[in-house]
């Protein structure tokens, strides 16, 4: 841990919600540019990475407990298929967005991309936590480093 | 119902994440269970839809193809389909009881949480109409069953699971060059509208390098010999349920894959008549076989055993795939079910070994037959069934196979056959001969018959030997269906 590290750890807090922000960004923006779940899963991540890297692991496990991230990777896939299964139920085919809006298919296309790079974005930022907790505990674990 | 050709891949794949959601116990293994028999209640219905009116095509998204992608059932895949929902549905109860003995209680939810998405893999490759959606479901299922293998419970799982991650993923790599590559001159990835556009380009270099690169990476995951090095180890250390079904499965869907490539994206003339691809498999194939059968003759360890045995029945598919004549291929599609059935009883049987004794050595086995009398005799079937004895689904598949080599007038390779046959019996032999002709040592003798739980799947798959064996009209009657369609004769 870098309790020592003054100027690290306040550019760090101060750089977080930035971070995330950007990320939310990435995520939200991505059907109008580059960007969508998957990078703004990456990004979201980062910022756990260094809140962990600059902070310690057992302070980042208490803001994002394994438990939970499991769940949430979990989570995202289930609200991926959800959205093709309810444009099943709703007439259409699997993941034919036009449904969610039968007055206007591009509004529904709209909706469509948002719920799946949303469950993208909730699980690749989840499990890519979820891996660095797990390669960087190892040594906890009794792991030959 | 329209839905099925969707539905049957998106219940595991949304089951999977559920599984790995719920408690360590036995709510993710009946979870499992249920939805792999849903599975093959679609699998059914789909291949008696296409029998009965013809090839199915399902637009994902509501896209039409070749611009979305695109779902097309055919004969072929309905039937392949049908062996992996049908493998699936026979594993999963088995592998409750066998998964609580072998996996570890923390790993359990997370186990069946692979298991499905392997299920979702194979299922995805047979059933797309997408060349480079096949790469996505091909990713899918190898990720997973790499997982899968290093959860067994000897050390060197891991190393096992390395190995085919490394040659998994070369394989994956050189398909998806060749896929690339088709892509660059194509303009498309639907295979149908690829062997459309194919014919005008063949003489060009690209794709001649993209049918190496697909010939070459598909080879990889089929296990042809010699690159078939990944799998003995995989199979001898992944968890029982696990062996069986990868064993069952996985390989079979690469077979599953060839097929389409040279038959349907690049057609038969050019795939085994311009290049050359014909010697090349029917040289490797025979070495394949016959030194892969001779290896197994020297195992100590009845899973290894079976392993190499596997990479020999393999070496027969890819000898009729490469005849390019209708029999050879039905010769090969028939394989396919009925090595399948084979294996699929014979990893069983010594999944319940396993569980009673924990160990699969030949050596370890001795006297079995005096306690387990029903899991050897199901062992003892199968293996009649894996040499090709009369009345055993075996014997259909060696039948269709010598058939279409005289056909060609290769009576040598007829010759090769026989001979390997005896190989056949001489590895199954002996495992049979140690346990039932030795004595049991004193230390096992109070081993118990394996549960019912385990026997009920192992001889469900053994009365389908038998009863393939002989009532051969639903499989070999299929896959001359699935042959005459690939090769465009009229049925």
């Amino acid at each position: 841990m870098m309790q020592h590290h003054q100027i690290l750890r306040v550019v760090t807090k101060f750089n977080l919600p930035l971070i995330m922000l950007f990320g939310l960004y990435v995520q939200f923006h991505g059907d109008f540019g580059p960007g969508g779940g998957f990078q703004a899963g990456v990004i979201i991540a980062a910022a756990f990475v260094l809140y962990a890297l600059v902070f310690g692991l057992d302070h980042a496990r208490e803001v994002a407990p394994e438990g939970a991230l499991k769940i949430f990777s979990a989570l995202g896939v289930l609200i991926y298929g959800g959205t093709g299964v309810l444009n099943m139920l709703l007439g259409g085919n699997f993941l034919d967005y036009n449904t969610l809006s039968p007055a206007h298919p591009a509004h529904g296309q709209h909706y469509g991309i948002l719920a799946i790079e949303f469950g993208v974005g909730m699980t690749v930022s989840s499990t890519l936590t979820l891996i660095f907790f797990v390669l960087s505990g190892r040594k906890e674990r009794g792991g030959d480093d | 119902m329209e839905h099925f050709p969707a539905l049957m891949i998106v219940l595991p794949l949304l089951a999977a994440p559920v599984a790995a959601a719920l408690p360590n116990g036995r709510l993710p293994w009946l979870l499992t269970t249920a939805v792999s028999w849903g599975v093959l209640a679609m699998a059914c219905f789909l291949l008696a839809t296409v029998l009965g009116t013809g090839p199915i095509s399902y637009e994902m998204g509501g896209w039409a193809p070749p611009w979305g992608i695109e779902f097309r059932i055919d004969t072929l895949n309905a039937f392949v389909l049908l062996i992996v929902a049908g493998i699936g549905a026979v594993v999963t109860p088995f592998a409750g009881p066998s998964a609580r003995a072998e996996i570890p209680q923390r790993l359990q939810s997370l186990f069946y949480c692979l298991f499905l998405l392997t299920y979702t893999g194979l299922l995805g490759i047979t059933a797309t109409g997408d060349i480079f959606n096949m790469f996505v479901f091909l990713e899918i299922s190898s990720l997973s069953s790499y997982a899968l293998i290093a959860l067994g419970r000897d050390r060197r799982a891991l190393t096992a699971a390395y190995q085919y991650l490394i040659m998994g993923t070369i394989g994956a790599t050189f398909f998806l060059i060749g896929v690339g590559l088709l892509y660059s001159v194509t303009g498309t990835l639907n295979i149908a509208d690829l062997a459309e556009r194919l014919p005008a380009l063949e003489e060009a270099r690209v794709v001649h390098t993209a049918f190496a690169f697909l010939v070459a990476g598909i080879a990889l995951k089929l296990a042809l010999f010699p690159l078939h090095l990944w799998l003995p180890n995989a199979y001898t250390y992944a968890p029982s349920a696990v062996s069986a079904f990868i064993a069952a499965t996985a390989t079979k869907v690469a077979v599953y894959v060839m097929i389409r490539v040279l038959f349907t994206v690049f057609g038969v003339e050019f795939s085994l008549g311009e290049m050359p691809l014909q010697p090349i498999l029917v040289v490797l194939s025979v070495i394949g076989v016959v030194v892969t059968s001779l290896m197994a003759i020297n195992q100590l360890d009845a899973k290894r055993l079976l392993a190499y045995s596997s990479v020999a029945q393999l070496g027969y598919m890819a000898i009729g795939i490469a005849f390019g004549t209708t029999l050879g291929l039905t010769a090969a599609i028939t394989h396919v079910f009925n090595h399948a059935l084979m294996k699929g009883a014979l990893f069983l049987a010594l999944g319940a070994v396993a569980y009673r004794i924990g160990s699969t050595r030949i050596h370890d086995m001795a006297g079995l037959a005096k306690v387990m009398p029903w899991t050897i005799l199901a062992f003892a079937i199968g293996g009649l069934s894996l040499v090709g004895v009369p009345l055993t689904a075996g014997f259909i598949s060696k039948w269709y196979l010598i058939s279409a080599a005289l056909e060609q007038g290769w009576w040598w390779l007829a010759v090769i056959m026989l001979i390997t046959s005896l190989f056949a019996v001489m590895y199954v032999w002996k495992v049979i001969e140690v346990a039932w002709f030795r004595d049991l040592p004193e230390s096992r003798a109070d081993v118990r018959e394996a549960p019912l739980s385990l026997l009920v799947p192992v001889w469900v798959l053994v009365a389908a030997n038998v009863w393939f064996g002989i009532d051969t009209r639903f499989s070999a009657g299929v896959a001359a269906r699935a042959a005459e369609a690939l090769l465009g004769v009229a049925p």
